[in-house]
């Protein structure tokens, strides 16, 4: 028989511990679909490794991948800290890269260190503004913030393709559905002349490690993690629950602003209906993966997208469809949630006892 | 002495339980006799519930055997873990919380599951001529055909103890019966559980109220830490004896000096809290607490008290009258503002309401005063002061944990409600709430608990304390208002005062008529 016991305490290590496990175990599951369909297991493991990490190229190209994740995991890891479901980092994305465009496409000429702080500050407004609703809807009148933000994601994407058809579309685009290119001044520069890799992976790095500290350390982290952890109690405690969920809501709808400025000023340097394949929503796998640590989002963000560019190369190299990396990513997420069984519990096993 | 001539029903010889490294159970020996009422008396975690819990068939001792009488007369082996040998062996229990589906009536409760799931319909005719004769026999009269719901909790009582005995129990174990009843619903539970006795019932009581098991019980079995320490009659014990077993150490008399009442801090003038359709909530009630005094509010949970706690502890507004909290006209709700107006708030529920379990002690010891000066610096959270402060406060306050970084989900209630009391007291508030402040509590937290309120009391605050224990009430406070439906009467002098009164005003008498 199993018996699990609640831990007092769950070491460090054991959580990084299980979310390491949780990726490869992830990873090892692959393998049976992958030999199913005839491929050799091993050879894609190493193309898929080699894709993804072989050379400097693809490493710049799996941090490239990881940027707008990194953004994304950090907006799910502060909301779920709190217990606010956002599940519309997608859309507030969008708003983000919609607000980059807007500002920094002609309407503002400035010197890049006027324009570029600028776009960054209007794409996370947008992606802040966007939340802030769903949150109000919430604290106000009880309304689900699982629905009202998921279903946002709909009519964001659906109001960017009206835009990028109408008042946005780019004369000089042939037709394509598409924005006018960002200005000089406002994109982002590369990290290393000949790579896509640009500035946005250090911003983002930077927004984790200022996340971190002001979760741990801060009068307003602290109370949003008492909030988060018993909402009850911090109300009877006296701290102001509705404004700590607003802020939270700020904080992630911002970050999720700033992937979308991210991609559209760091590396496509327009605005496209198909800009995120599902940024958003990979940033709550990223989340879960790195147990909601802002620190943690790092590596797990790379590791998510080293999957992704990885089964890339592989699918062309032998051939298999590169959806295998959304089913990597989802039994990670799978893998990590019967893991946290793990850093909740010790399970003990002991034989059925004699009467 | 005489070896005793009624016959046998229930013998457990050396029962030990071990989960892991603890030894719940240790050599347990506990012989009981048709027609004896034997307590069953330990603090928490001294191993009653895990010996019940074994005679029950839900855990399987590790060493020991249940010796059961069977419809002869003979003692038999009671296979372990199974709950149906128990039941069938006729082993009942009345549980602290009831088991009872709220919408079906009193007797479709007690029938079920003592039909087949096949039979078309409920064989009424003979279960209700049972029923009839067992009320008759016992006295335990109660309405059987209206819903649960709707009875009172004394009446959901007489239906637990009616569904027992519907089974034909012979050992029938009451766990902590009394602890939600009125005085007089208690003396009524125990003139029944006299009667059915003397009808050659075994009867296992638990309780930790002492003068009730001195009262009421021939024979009296004391476990600590997991062994039985003492197996003797009542007779010849006392209430300061039975606590020094069960504790294992002479509890100190408690001293209390008498009340120096200064200014009113809390003054309520016909306020009204809660919609008036609303079950818990007060009707124009008039309540002064002065600096320097314990005023008690007694009452059945549910009757008002919880909407006064809210109301003082800042979640609630009056709808109507004049609320005066520590010099501040509490107009709105206002959790913040009550605290700084040096109100100190324990809460009735202190995992959902008193502590955060996933924070740590130092944490939670800071959770009200988060923003002060001494916790922050330009908003940065000054985290070495915080955990030095809160080690100091572990000590002072004797909390059980590994250190100020210990998560609070892991501290036993008792150490819980110590941090609450830290965070609380620290601050000498001028008015104290406490809201159910012992519930669940062994004896040794509760009497540090009651030290600190009188403590708090003798330093000049007023406390205003919330109990369903009518004995915590009379111990600590000076004068004592009862609270019905809605309803707060007048606060009376403690001295003086008796007991039968309050249970009859708890019960909705107004006080000329209880008097």
């Amino acid at each position: 028989m199993i018996r699990f016991i609640p831990r007092e305490r769950t070491p460090v290590w054991l959580t990084v511990a299980v979310s390491v496990g949780a990726g490869l175990a992830a990873l090892l599951l692959t393998a049976i679909p992958l030999a199913l369909s005839g491929a050799p297991v091993l050879g894609a493991f190493v193309l898929m490794a080699k894709g993804a990490a072989g050379d400097g190229f693809a490493l710049a190209e799996t941090l490239t991948r990881a940027t707008p994740l990194i953004f994304t995991g950090l907006a799910a890891a502060v909301a779920f800290r709190a217990r606010l479901w956002n599940i519309g980092a997608e859309g507030q994305l969008y708003a983000g890269a919609l607000a980059t465009v807007a500002l920094g496409a002609g309407l503002i000429e400035a010197p890049a260190y006027v324009l570029v702080p600028l776009v960054l500050i209007g794409a996370a407004l947008a992606g802040a503004a966007l939340l802030l609703v769903p949150v109000l809807f919430k604290t106000r009148f009880g309304a689900d913030e699982v629905v009202v933000t998921l279903l946002m994601n709909f009519i964001v994407l659906l109001f960017v393709q009206m835009m990028l058809e109408g008042p946005m579309k780019d004369e000089m685009a042939m037709g394509w559905p598409q924005s006018a290119p960002v200005l000089d001044e406002a994109t982002l520069p590369k990290l290393i002349t000949g790579l896509r890799l640009h500035w946005g992976l250090v911003i983002a790095v930077i927004a984790a490690l200022l996340l971190h500290v002001f979760i741990t350390r801060t009068v307003w982290g602290f109370r949003i993690r008492a909030v988060g952890e018993n909402a009850r109690a911090a109300r009877y405690a006296g701290l102001p629950v509705g404004t700590a969920m607003a802020l939270v809501g700020l904080l992630s709808g911002g970050l999720a602003g700033l992937a979308g400025a991210s991609e559209v000023a760091g590396l496509k340097g327009y605005l496209t209906a198909d800009l995120s394949p599902g940024f958003g929503y990979a940033g709550i796998v990223v989340a879960t993966l790195a147990n909601l640590s802002p620190l943690g989002v790092i590596p797990s963000a790379i590791f998510i997208a080293g999957v992704f560019v990885g089964a890339d190369s592989m699918s062309r190299a032998i051939g298999v469809s590169n959806y295998l990396a959304d089913l990597v990513v989802a039994l990670s997420l799978l893998s990590v949630l019967v893991g946290g069984l793990l850093t909740r519990f010790r399970i003990v096993l002991v034989r059925r006892e004699a009467v | 002495m005489h070896p005793d001539p009624r016959p046998l029903v229930l013998s457990l010889a050396g029962i030990t339980k071990r989960f892991g490294p603890l030894t719940a159970n240790d050599h347990i020996d506990l012989d009981v006799r048709a027609g004896e009422i034997v307590a069953l008396l330990g603090e928490n975690g001294a191993g009653k519930t895990t010996l019940m819990s074994i005679l029950f068939g839900h855990y399987v001792a590790d060493e020991g055997v249940v010796h059961i009488a069977g419809a002869d007369g003979q003692l038999a082996p009671l296979p372990g873990g199974s709950a149906e040998a128990a039941l069938a062996a006729g082993i009942g229990m009345v549980h602290q919380h009831f088991a009872l589906a709220e919408n079906l009536t009193g007797f479709e409760n007690i029938v079920l599951g003592t039909q087949s799931l096949w039979s078309l319909g409920l064989r009424r005719g003979a279960a209700r001529a049972k029923l009839e004769r067992l009320i008759t026999e016992s006295g335990l009269a109660t309405d059987l055909d209206v819903p649960v719901a709707r009875l009172s909790v004394g009446e959901q009582q007489r239906i637990e103890i009616l569904k027992a005995l519907y089974r034909d129990v012979r050992v029938l174990i009451l766990d902590e019966p009394t602890a939600v009843l009125t005085p007089q619903e208690a003396d009524s539970l125990a003139a029944t559980v006299r009667t059915l006795a003397r009808k050659g019932l075994a009867v296992i009581f638990i309780s930790h109220k002492l003068h009730e098991v001195l009262a009421l019980c021939e024979r009296v079995v004391v476990l600590r830490g997991g062994a039985k320490v003492a197996d003797q009659p009542t007779l010849g014990a006392s209430r300061a004896s039975l606590a020094e077993l069960m504790v294992g150490r002479p509890i100190p008399a408690r001293e209390r000096p008498p009340a120096n009442p200064g200014a009113p801090v809390l003054d309520l003038r016909g306020v009204s809290v809660g919609a008036p359709g609303q079950r818990d909530r007060l009707e124009g009630a008039d309540l002064e607490v002065r600096a320097g005094e314990i005023v008690g509010i007694a009452g059945v949970s549910g009757n008002g008290q919880g909407a006064l706690a809210q109301l003082v502890a800042g979640l609630a507004s009056p709808r109507a009258g004049e609320a005066l909290i520590a010099g501040v006209r509490a107009s709105r709700a206002d959790p913040a503002g009550r605290i700084a107006a040096g109100i100190g708030r324990i809460p009735e529920d202190r995992h959902r309401d008193g502590t955060i379990g996933a924070l740590s002690v130092a944490e939670n010891y800071v959770l009200e005063t988060i923003a002060a000066p001494e916790n922050q610096r330009a908003g940065l959270v000054r985290r070495s002061d915080i955990r030095r402060r809160a080690a100091r406060a572990i000590a002072d306050y004797d909390v059980r944990c590994p250190g100020p970084d210990a998560a609070v989900r892991a501290l036993s209630g008792g150490n819980m409600q110590k941090v609450v009391l830290a965070r609380v007291l620290e601050r000498a508030p001028r008015l104290v709430l406490a809201h159910q402040p012992t519930r669940g509590l062994d004896i040794g937290a509760t009497t540090d608990v009651h030290r600190r309120l009188i403590a708090a009391r003798d330093r000049g605050a007023a406390v205003l304390l919330i109990s369903e224990d009518l004995d915590e009430l009379f111990a600590l406070s000076d004068r004592i208002a009862v609270v019905h439906a809605g309803h707060l009467s007048a606060a009376m002098d403690t001295a003086g005062l008796d007991i039968r009164k309050v249970g009859l005003m708890m019960a909705g008498h107004a006080a000329e008529e209880a008097a």
